[in-house]
């Protein structure tokens, strides 16, 4: 059974039709240039040296990741990877955290305990990834068990990479949801490459959403570089998991822009593939959809570009400002306390 | 009071908890319908319902972290894993995101793992293991090894209002033969405290789980040659309780370790280390350990018996310690 492969977006009508407004549209143009721009100026960091370990990007992937979170309710949750900078942005992390997070400093969402991307904020229904991917695929659905047992409208998305598809435990998560229709959706971000491993060398079936008719649920494959098209079929997936429907399989193909982490210059990528992957870039091609079909003035996407360029310099100053963690503290946390049980989370 | 078995009082107490604590479900292989292998939650699926009490597809990893995120959404899942071999297939899991998700992101995982463990009836090895160590060895995971009906529900208790993940063996070989008063209220029993089991003088046994009882044994055996034994029931590996142990280890100078596990890396070596670090001077003889050997747990019911420590192997060591 082939699944079935999303059109791409093509009207501002046709967005108003599956809730997007003229603001959200400019507010997606927004997380999307702040995802990648703070990824660039980590790039910065790394090389002055103020990033400790490695360092991980998502470039290429930000429609996917900004399409899929526009989608997501108020209450929804989820468990972004290391692609899915854009999540984060969309939610509402801040990136001076983010920015303390890569450098380890104690305002870092994880307080220096973890790097790079393993990042989440629980208020704003994210939970931090863990490196053996994809973990936290079988959490989210998790999740999407504990909404199904109180009977409440809300949805867990899981996210997983083409590679870690191949793990047993994506396997289990999506048959449990398919078994028990939690309303769970999983997104599988299909960036041809794990490290340096094609994805032919992977799996065998031609779509990873194929998948999804083997545990009783749909599949779709989506442009990840169309972020409105991503947006609708997240949108509709997410819809239809509150509603009982069960869960939906979306792949969303990209091409990785960058290496692995910052020490992999990609060389194994033929060259011709990041060339013909570039005329794709996701950001431009929504800067440029919202020019022919939202008309957004040179005032406007310049607004937008100064607004984003002074909330990462401002962000970036205050990183900066922020402590190293005291090592008097290493031992705080290896085990929670009664009481942080009556966190919100947690009622 | 009523007397019941260890698994009776098992069983009681989740029920208890599942009746006061819309929070609490239960999550397992063959839980539901079935009412488990060895049948603690029988009756469970009839009084809570299909979605409290979940029978799972064969998939460890997928209850394990199921937990985990419905622990994350505020739940307080009780898992089961049918055997706690079992749980070899869910390390990641445990290890991986529950154990280190509160350190990394300051998000409890409120947790109980169910472990049906131990040997005694030819279960071969993949039903027969006494796992504690390797998650003994892993931060941010508690682990509970009771002895007695009481205490299976007390700590029961304790665990399922634990803010960590908690691993629950339960020794299979108790679930049936070992009886006791357990009272019919709700109580719980504090994880970090150890029980003594027999009082004496001379020498400590420090134990868990289903040595307990050989302990107790072996030393009524050796009373009879005027050796006065106290045996220690730990009941908690982690939280253990280093002052209970260290203070018997000075009281009786001799103190014998004492495990179903097998004996290289087991929690035993870190008792043993922990009373030669910390209690030297009080010592009059080595610190003893008697543990399973360091092979696989064997079928056949003659080398399952050589393979797990046996009332004759304390009682010999015993008698070595007291004429040391």
């Amino acid at each position: 059974m082939a699944v079935r492969e999303a059109e791409p977006v093509g009207s501002l009508q046709e967005m108003h039709d599956v809730g997007l407004d003229r603001e959200d549209l400019l507010g997606i143009f927004r997380s999307m240039l702040t995802a990648r721009g703070i990824e660039e100026r980590g790039h910065i960091l790394y090389k002055q040296g103020k990033i400790p370990g490695s360092f991980y990007t998502g470039r290429g992937n930000e429609a996917s990741a900004v399409g899929v979170a526009t989608a997501m309710g108020p209450d929804d949750v989820g468990c972004p990877l290391q692609r899915d900078m854009g999540v984060h942005i969309t939610r509402g992390v801040e990136p001076w955290r983010i920015f303390a997070q890569y450098m380890g400093r104690a305002d870092g969402p994880t307080q220096g305990r973890d790097g790079n991307v393993h990042l989440g904020d629980a208020r704003l229904g994210l939970h931090a990834m863990v490196s053996h991917l994809p973990a936290m695929l079988p959490v989210a659905v998790g999740m999407g068990l504990a909404f199904r047992i109180r009977e409440e409208r809300r949805v867990a998305v899981a996210w997983c990479g083409e590679g870690a598809a191949a793990r047993g435990d994506a396997h289990e998560g999506m048959n449990l949801a398919g078994v028990r229709r939690l309303p769970v959706v999983f997104v599988i971000d299909n960036n041809q490459w794990a490290y340096s491993t094609p994805a032919h060398l992977g799996h065998a079936v031609d779509h990873l959403a194929d998948r999804a008719a083997a545990y009783g649920f749909e599949g779709v494959v989506v442009d990840g570089t169309d972020v409105l098209a991503v947006y609708r079929e997240a949108k509709h997936a997410i819809e239809k998991a509150r509603e009982g429907g069960g869960p939906t399989l979306i792949e969303s193909v990209t091409l990785r822009m960058e290496g692995h982490a910052v020490h992999d210059d990609a060389s194994y990528v033929p060259r011709e593939m990041f060339e013909e992957w570039g005329k794709r870039d996701p950001v431009e091609r929504y800067r440029t959809w919202l020019r022919d079909n939202a008309q957004m003035t040179d005032a406007e996407e310049g607004e937008v570009t100064a607004g984003v360029k002074k909330l990462l310099n401002d962000s970036l100053q205050r990183a900066e400002e922020s402590p190293l963690p005291d090592p008097a503290t290493l031992l705080d946390g290896v085990f929670a306390t009664q009481d942080e049980l009556d966190t919100p989370h947690h009622k | 009071m009523a007397e019941k078995t260890y698994l009776q009082a098992i069983s009681d107490g989740l029920r208890q908890e599942m009746r006061r604590d819309q929070r609490v479900f239960v999550l397992g292989e063959d839980v539901g319908v079935y009412g488990g292998a060895f049948k603690v939650t029988d009756g469970f699926q009839a009084e809570f319902g299909h979605w409290r009490v979940l029978d799972m597809p064969l998939s460890e990893t997928a209850i394990v972290a199921g937990a985990t995120g419905a622990a994350l959404m505020g739940m307080r899942p009780v898992a089961e894993m049918q055997f706690a071999d079992f749980v070899s297939c869910a390390w990641d899991h445990l290890v991986t995101v529950a154990a280190k998700q509160h350190y990394r992101a300051g998000t409890p995982i409120p947790i109980v793992l169910r472990l049906p463990s131990g040997g005694g009836f030819s279960g071969g090895p993949f039903h027969s293991q006494n796992p504690e160590s390797l998650f003994a060895h892993i931060p941010g995971l508690k682990v509970v090894c009771p002895a007695t009906p009481e205490d299976a529900k007390g700590l029961l208790v304790t665990a399922i209002e634990d803010a960590n993940p908690v691993l629950f063996f339960e020794h299979k070989h108790l679930y049936r033969r070992i009886k006791g008063e357990v009272p019919e209220e709700r109580y719980s029993t504090p994880f970090g405290k150890a029980r003594i089991h027999r009082d004496g003088d001379d020498i400590v046994v420090i134990t868990w789980g289903a040595m307990v009882y050989t302990a107790a044994e072996a030393a009524e055996i050796v009373a009879a040659d005027d050796i006065s034994v106290e045996v220690m029931d730990l009941r908690t590996l982690i939280p253990w309780d280093r002052e209970a142990v260290l203070a018997s280890a000075r009281r009786t100078s001799k103190v014998l370790v004492l495990h179903e596990d097998t004996r290289t890396g087991g929690f035993g070596a870190e008792i043993a280390a922990t009373v030669a670090e910390e209690a030297f001077e009080y010592l009059d003889g080595p610190v003893k350990r008697i543990a399973a050997p360091d092979s696989p747990v064997p079928f056949s019911p003659p080398l399952e018996q050589a393979y797990l420590p046996q009332i004759d192997d304390v009682v010999a060591g015993l008698r070595e310690l007291a004429a040391y």
